[in-house]
């Protein structure tokens, strides 16, 4: 957003800061590749001070709070700074804490999570060492950062323990609180059997109440025990501290947004980005992306005074990874479910949506490269438009 | 897709899902009830599923964690009221989508 703005809004009018408790930023999408050896630590984490546009201030404190109705940032050292307006962009978290037992003696152990960092290096520690046994990849609850994450963990899983040769000597499990792997009509027709050609069992309807550390077991609500020698969780995921703080969230921290314009339900000059909102889109870094080119143009319509653009359309595109050195690529929105097609040119590709390709796979790896040299720098992606397209896609009416 | 329900026609999806809430009524999830075998719907059945309603009609996405912390019912009593799925059944039976990844 402070690469966009700092181009569109007249220097001598507008300061612009950028506030992070962080000094580091992480390629979130890479700590998928991390366990399995594919990326290195250095290949996900750059130093912030590179990434700060020129002309935009940087702020590196801990907010303590947000004050909307007095248009202020409170700082954990009582210093604070006014704003007219306020971009939210605080991101999601993983809170393992909320299940009983599931930050306890095994966490880190033989309990892993891969969505941060220091969880992805040390599975990839453990994976190092690991030569088999049971492995369940688990999701606690929706909505949780890059839904396809585990899924595509599993099925990198696969791949990699094919390679070590040690496949036979490990049974993967998908435990999710959904009615399948697959729940959108055309991805269960189309994707089903990847589960059962990559033999990884599946257990669905799955509401975890407790990680048992001693007999090494997941426990749901009903009753169902599944047992583990290594658990790879995706626990709740929730908005940042700073929003339950502030009084500005959901229950889960996330802050009330319009679904089209991306303003702040409660407060006019307050807009939200990413995974801080609570808007039905996926929590994956393209809707960021997407989000950012219409919020630009709505920050500056707002400064206008002039009606805001309804025009998000909750557009994601994901490449899933499948093992193999493949991967399939998604293309949806808030109403469009993903289908099969080509993407982006329609009838060219070179890319096929929903359809397992290398082509696909290259383009998921050459994404950390757009990811630093092209979105961080507020560059739109060739062809790819900030909402959805439905040609190229093979829909069929209901 | 269409199907006949408690004598009505409505719209389903692939898994008998209502695809339009307007078309719901009473009858419809008394007979969803039968068929996913939770069997004749008490009050408090009636309060949750409304509480679902309520919260697809304002756009709010389901999980059972809000279920759990809505003060209409918790957890251990939205499973022992629509056993084997709870969200997957009673959303089936209000007439609503039930949760959905993205594919």
């Amino acid at each position: 957003m402070a690469s966009h703005l700092v181009k569109r809004l007249p220097k001598k009018d507008w300061n612009l800061t950028i506030v992070d408790q962080s000094k580091d930023h992480y390629y979130q999408p890479g700590f998928l590749f991390l366990p399995f050896d594919t990326y290195t630590e250095k290949d996900v984490v750059k130093s912030i001070n590179g990434l700060i546009p020129k002309g935009v201030n940087y702020i590196n404190k801990v907010v303590d709070k947000i004050e909307p109705t007095n248009n202020q940032i409170l700082f954990q050292d009582d210093q604070k700074v006014d704003y007219d307006i306020l971009i939210v962009a605080t991101g999601s978290r993983i809170a393992p804490e909320e299940i009983e037992g599931m930050k306890g003696s095994g966490w880190h152990k033989d309990v892993y999570d891969f969505y941060t960092f220091e969880g992805s290096r040390n599975l990839r520690n453990f994976l190092r060492k690991w030569e088999g046994g049971k492995m369940v990849v688990h999701i606690t609850e929706m909505p949780i950062k890059c839904p396809v994450a585990p899924l595509e963990f599993s099925f990198l899983a696969d791949s990699f323990f094919k390679k070590k040769g040690i496949r036979k000597n490990v049974d993967i499990t998908y435990v999710t609180p959904l009615s399948g792997a697959f729940t959108k009509p055309t991805s269960s027709k189309k994707l089903g059997y990847l589960l059962e050609e990559k033999d990884i069992n599946i257990v669905p309807d799955f509401n975890i109440m407790e990680v048992n550390n001693d007999d090494k077991k997941i426990v749901s609500y009903d009753g169902i025990e599944v047992p583990y020698d290594v658990l790879v969780t995706v626990p709740t995921n929730m908005g940042d501290d700073v929003i339950l703080r502030s009084g500005m969230g959901d229950d889960l921290n996330f802050v009330p947004t319009h679904k089209h314009t991306l303003q702040s339900k409660n407060h006019e000059n307050v807009f939200v980005i990413g995974d801080a909102t609570d808007v039905p889109a996926s929590k994956a870094g393209s809707v960021a992306h997407f989000e950012a080119e219409t919020l630009t143009d709505n920050i500056l319509l707002y400064i206008a005074g002039k009606d805001l653009k309804e025009e998000f359309d909750g557009h994601s595109n994901c490449f899933i990874e499948t093992g193999n050195n493949k991967a399939m690529l998604i293309d949806f929105n808030y109403d469009q479910e993903p289908v099969d097609g080509t993407f982006p040119i329609a009838g060219v590709g070179p890319l096929r949506l929903l359809k397992e390709s290398v082509l696909n796979h290259w383009g998921k790896l050459a994404f950390r490269w757009i990811y630093w040299n092209m979105l961080l720098k507020g560059i739109p992606i060739p062809m790819v438009s900030r909402n959805m397209k439905i040609a190229g896609k093979n829909i069929t009416s209901k | 897709m269409e199907a006949t329900i408690a004598g009505i026609n409505v719209k389903v999806n692939e898994e008998g899902y209502l695809t339009e809430f307007s078309q719901w009524n009473e009858d419809i999830a008394k007979e969803i009830s039968v068929q996913e075998e939770i069997g004749e719907l008490t009050e408090k059945h009636w309060t949750v599923l409304k509480y679902l309603q309520n919260q697809f009609e304002n756009e709010i996405p389901l999980t059972i964690r809000k279920v759990g912390k809505s003060g209409v019912t918790n957890i251990k009593e939205f499973y022992a009221l629509f056993p084997g799925g709870p969200l997957k059944k009673a959303t089936k039976i209000a007439g609503i989508p039930k949760p959905v990844g993205c594919i």
